[in-house]
């Protein structure tokens, strides 16, 4: 059977804004099967880790990446066609951001600047989306309306369908749950583990627990430093062999 | 009967609050008496202008050419000069004012080079309009050899109006939230992409009020037309649409505002009041135009 496309391999990545360092040398390789989950107190880096996959740590005033990211076996820093990279990628981030547009054109927007005008094609693209992000049946009937208009839980909702509209080998996540009710968060994380099967998933969390339930592999960052990669069972067991990592998952700081 | 005293304390209203509600009370009744005091002058004037214009205001008055030495007739050829003046000046200085702004906006990167520029746009907007006079007839009339013409009044005009369509078009850009632009990266787009798309539209009435106000400037100012192409007298058929060539000088309804109640003498007074009332009317027709444009927009507002 032929490799699923989506893997990540992150070489000696080290971003400094200014200054500051978010990235210390960070490598990690990403399997493009199961869902990598990512824990770490805030500012360890996590957020940044995401953007310079996608390249939109580029866009940022002040930054400066050294290092590379490959996909499959690609470097993305001599990819030139840095729209067609962001679009194998679907991003999430905390606070929800419905685009000022109907529900319709939210979830069409992608198809449509990749050059995608049929009106069949993007029907197909819209409902699928929607559905894969649990939100048609909710919306089906007012796809007219403003996706601005909608709940925070939907609108989060909403840029997950709009992330998979564009078919991503890759799906980032970056604490998506902050914007949402408990009901919800469960029923994207029933999406999620369905999504796995088709594509990497990296679910970047603040809930330990989250990232128990759901990561196949699990791994600490802690202030720009990478602690410690491995299966999730082991990190949160008795013994993760690393002393950092079990205060961290018990709570001890953070 | 003592948990009733209880909450009754708890709701009573204490010297605080009491003080907190006058506060609240007068700082609302100045305000609003402020905005109050703004109409008064405005229906003053506008009133004061129409009573002593009422006269000489009629149909007649605004399509008839001036009639013995600008004693008697009407102002047709100026205002329609004017017309010209600001239709071509708008025509220069929209496109190039409102591309300078987004480029500014959302291309340019804070460096030396970009806050040179928006110090000379900053600047620029300050300079009195007789400078721009000055400045028009040298570049235009003379060095660019336009001659004083309905061109060398316009570009002018465009000049002189130019700085603060930037600055409005880069205020109505930076209103847009960035993470809507962060979305649309995120999706694949390109900033072209985007800026089309989602923050544009989005922009559109703020960038719209700044043009609007730069019509009145436009229309209303006389120095800077008067060095480059505005005339005393030009001959014109009454009604007629198409007077002036683009190098011709024309008439225009602030220079002769001037003329008439400067130069000529024995003009009846009436008229002068009514040429005030027609440039303003000029100027609110404009503005009309721009609300509605801008209502429609608003309307569709999206977050």
């Amino acid at each position: 059977m032929k490799p699923k496309a989506g893997n990540i391999e992150i070489k000696n990545l080290t971003i400094r804004y200014g200054n500051k360092i978010a990235l210390d040398d960070i490598s990690i390789s990403i399997p493009s099967t199961g869902i990598f989950a990512i824990i770490g107190p805030a500012n360890s880096g996590k957020t940044t880790l995401l953007k310079s996959i996608n390249r939109t740590i580029e866009l940022e005033p002040g930054v400066s990446v050294k290092g590379q990211i490959f996909i499959d076996g690609q470097n993305t820093k001599r990819i030139r066609d840095v729209y067609g990279l962001r679009r194998k990628i679907g991003m999430v981030f905390p606070l929800p951001v419905g685009l000022p547009l109907s529900i319709y054109d939210n979830v069409a927007y992608a198809p449509r600047i990749a050059g995608k005008h049929s009106k069949r094609d993007l029907d197909e693209i819209v409902e699928r989306s929607l559905r894969q992000a649990a939100l048609w049946d909710e919306v089906k009937d007012r796809l007219k309306s403003l996706g601005t208009m909608l709940s925070g839980g939907q609108q989060q909702r909403l840029t997950i369908a709009r992330a998979l509209s564009h078919e991503p080998e890759i799906l980032c996540l970056d604490e998506f749950s902050i914007a949402v009710d408990p009901v919800t968060t469960m029923r994207i994380e029933d999406v999620l583990i369905e999504l796995k099967k088709k594509m990497t998933i990296i679910l970047v969390t603040n809930l330990v627990q989250q990232a128990r339930r759901l990561g196949d592999l699990t791994c600490f960052l802690n202030i720009g430093k990478l602690v410690q990669v491995d299966e999730t069972e082991k990190i949160f067991s008795d013994d993760p062999g690393n002393q950092l990592t079990y205060d961290y998952v018990h709570g001890v700081f953070g | 009967m003592d948990g009733n005293e209880h909450t009754k304390n708890l709701f009573a209203a204490t010297d605080l609050i009491h003080k907190k509600l006058r506060a609240q009370r007068t700082v609302k009744w100045i305000f609003g008496s402020m905005s109050v005091v703004i109409l008064i002058p405005l229906v003053a004037l506008t009133s004061y202008l129409i009573i002593r214009a009422w006269p000489s205001l009629t149909w007649d008055f605004i399509t008839d050419v001036p009639k013995q030495g600008m004693r008697s007739g009407g102002i047709w050829p100026a205002l329609i000069g004017t017309l010209y003046t600001v239709t071509f000046s708008l025509l220069v200085a929209v496109p190039v004012g409102v591309m300078a702004g987004i480029y500014l906006n959302e291309y340019a990167r804070e460096s030396w080079f970009t806050r040179i520029v928006n110090l000379a746009v900053v600047n620029l907007a300050g300079v009195p309009s007789i400078v721009h006079a000055l400045f028009g007839l040298g570049a235009f009339v003379v060095f660019a050899g336009l001659g004083k013409s309905i061109l060398s009044a316009s570009l002018t005009l465009a000049i002189m109006t130019l700085p603060v369509i930037i600055v409005s078009t880069k205020e109505a850009l930076f209103a847009v939230p960035v993470t809507f632009r962060m979305a649309c990266w995120n999706l694949g787009a390109s900033r072209w992409q985007t800026i089309r798309t989602i923050v544009l539209p989005n922009s559109i009435g703020g960038i719209l009020t700044g043009i609007i106000l730069q019509v009145c400037r436009a229309a209303g100012e006389t120095a800077p037309i008067m060095f480059t192409g505005a005339v005393f007298f030009k001959f014109v058929k009454r009604g007629d649409l198409f007077p002036y060539k683009p190098t011709e000088q024309c008439m225009a309804l602030s220079y002769h505002l001037h003329t008439i109640s400067t130069q000529v003498p024995g003009v009846p007074e009436s008229m002068l009041y009514a040429t005030a009332v027609v440039l303003l009317g000029f100027v609110l027709a404009f503005n009309a135009i721009a609300i509605v444009l801008r209502t429609r927009i608003r309307n569709r507002k999206k977050w």
